[in-house]
């Protein structure tokens, strides 16, 4: 359980663990805030093909990193999340907030996958993230 | 109210606010519920479900003290199943606001303010009551549909 962190350039990847609830996240999230902090990535891409629950603490995770990665023009990246998070995440409106993001290009590390921008733009007065370059569905 | 039968089993807890608790709560609600042989995917949303109702209990009701939690669960004969999740904390001041998405009293520690939106659509139905001063009951339900009952079903 915790968090993996590996990095390739500008990109930073936090790969996620266990479960993610309330208890669990201040860990997880004070890992990526330190690795973040450390490597100033201009892209975050969490990854949660590992976790194996989440609740809306995990929102919470994924909204706070989106605005440090916002105060440093950057973009973060949900990667991965097996079906069960995916509903809760879209249950909770990521759909409504974010931007749903098919990536074309593989990141060198990873087998191919599907990221999710997260752009919780509704919800944060951050700056607006750029158009992005990938395909949208 | 809507009959879904006789109750077939019950159970009851209570567990001090620790966010050790939060992981046990939903835990307990699965085990219990393993003998209906759910669907992983009505089971995930249950366990999201409670998880949602006693981190609130944990953040919110019981802010800054460590306070009693109660569980308590039923499986009717129709395969419905309720769950009340009852503290004696701060309370909710106002009911309706709180249950809109995005609503959170506690945007500084990263809460997203989706916790009862999100038990609003895992389960079938959702009661909230609330006193301020006394303490919050959050009764949710949801028709379980069994393995054995989706069997039968297809064939
Ligand atoms: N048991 C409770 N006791 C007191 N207040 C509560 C309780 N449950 C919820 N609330 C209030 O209702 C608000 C909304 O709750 P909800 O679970 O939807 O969002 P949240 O807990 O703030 O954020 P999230 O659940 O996304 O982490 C809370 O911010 C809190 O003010
Ligand atoms: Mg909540």
């Amino acid at each position: 359980m915790g968090v993996e962190i590996k990095t390739a350039g500008q990109k930073l990847f936090a790969f996620l663990s266990g479960e993610l609830d309330h208890h669990t996240a201040k860990e997880m999230r004070c890992e990526i805030d330190i690795a973040c902090t450390r490597e100033l990535p201009k892209e975050l891409y969490l990854d949660f093909s590992k976790i194996t629950f989440m609740d809306s603490s995990g929102i919470g995770l994924v909204m706070g990193r989106y605005k440090l990665m916002c105060e440093r023009k950057g973009r973060v990246y949900i990667q991965n999340p097996p079906p069960a998070i995916r509903r809760v995440m879209q249950v909770a409106g990521i759909s409504r907030l974010a931007r749903m993001i098919e990536r074309i290009d593989t990141p060198e590390e990873t087998s191919p996958e599907t990221a999710v921008e997260a752009t919780a733009e509704a919800s944060l007065p951050a700056n607006s993230v750029e158009t992005p370059t990938e395909q949208q569905i | 109210m809507k009959s879904h039968g006789a109750i077939m089993n019950e159970m009851k807890m209570t567990f001090p606010s620790l966010s050790e608790n939060e992981r046990f709560a939903r835990m307990a609600v699965s085990g219990f519920l393993s003998q209906l042989n759910p669907q992983i995917n009505d089971l995930s949303d249950v366990k999201t479900a409670v998880s949602e109702a006693v981190t609130n209990c944990i953040v919110h009701a019981y802010r800054d003290t460590v306070g009693k939690i109660d569980l308590s669960a039923k499986i009717f004969a129709d395969g419905t199943i309720y769950i009340r999740i009852k503290d004696s904390g701060c309370g909710i001041a106002n009911i309706p606001q709180a249950m809109e998405p995005l609503f959170t009293t506690a945007p500084d520690e990263e809460r997203a303010g989706l916790g009862f939106a999100i038990m609003e659509s895992f389960m079938d139905k959702l009661r909230v009551n609330s006193r301020l001063g006394k303490g919050t009951t959050v009764v949710m339900s949801k028709r379980i549909q069994t393995k054995h009952a989706a069997a039968k079903a297809d064939g």
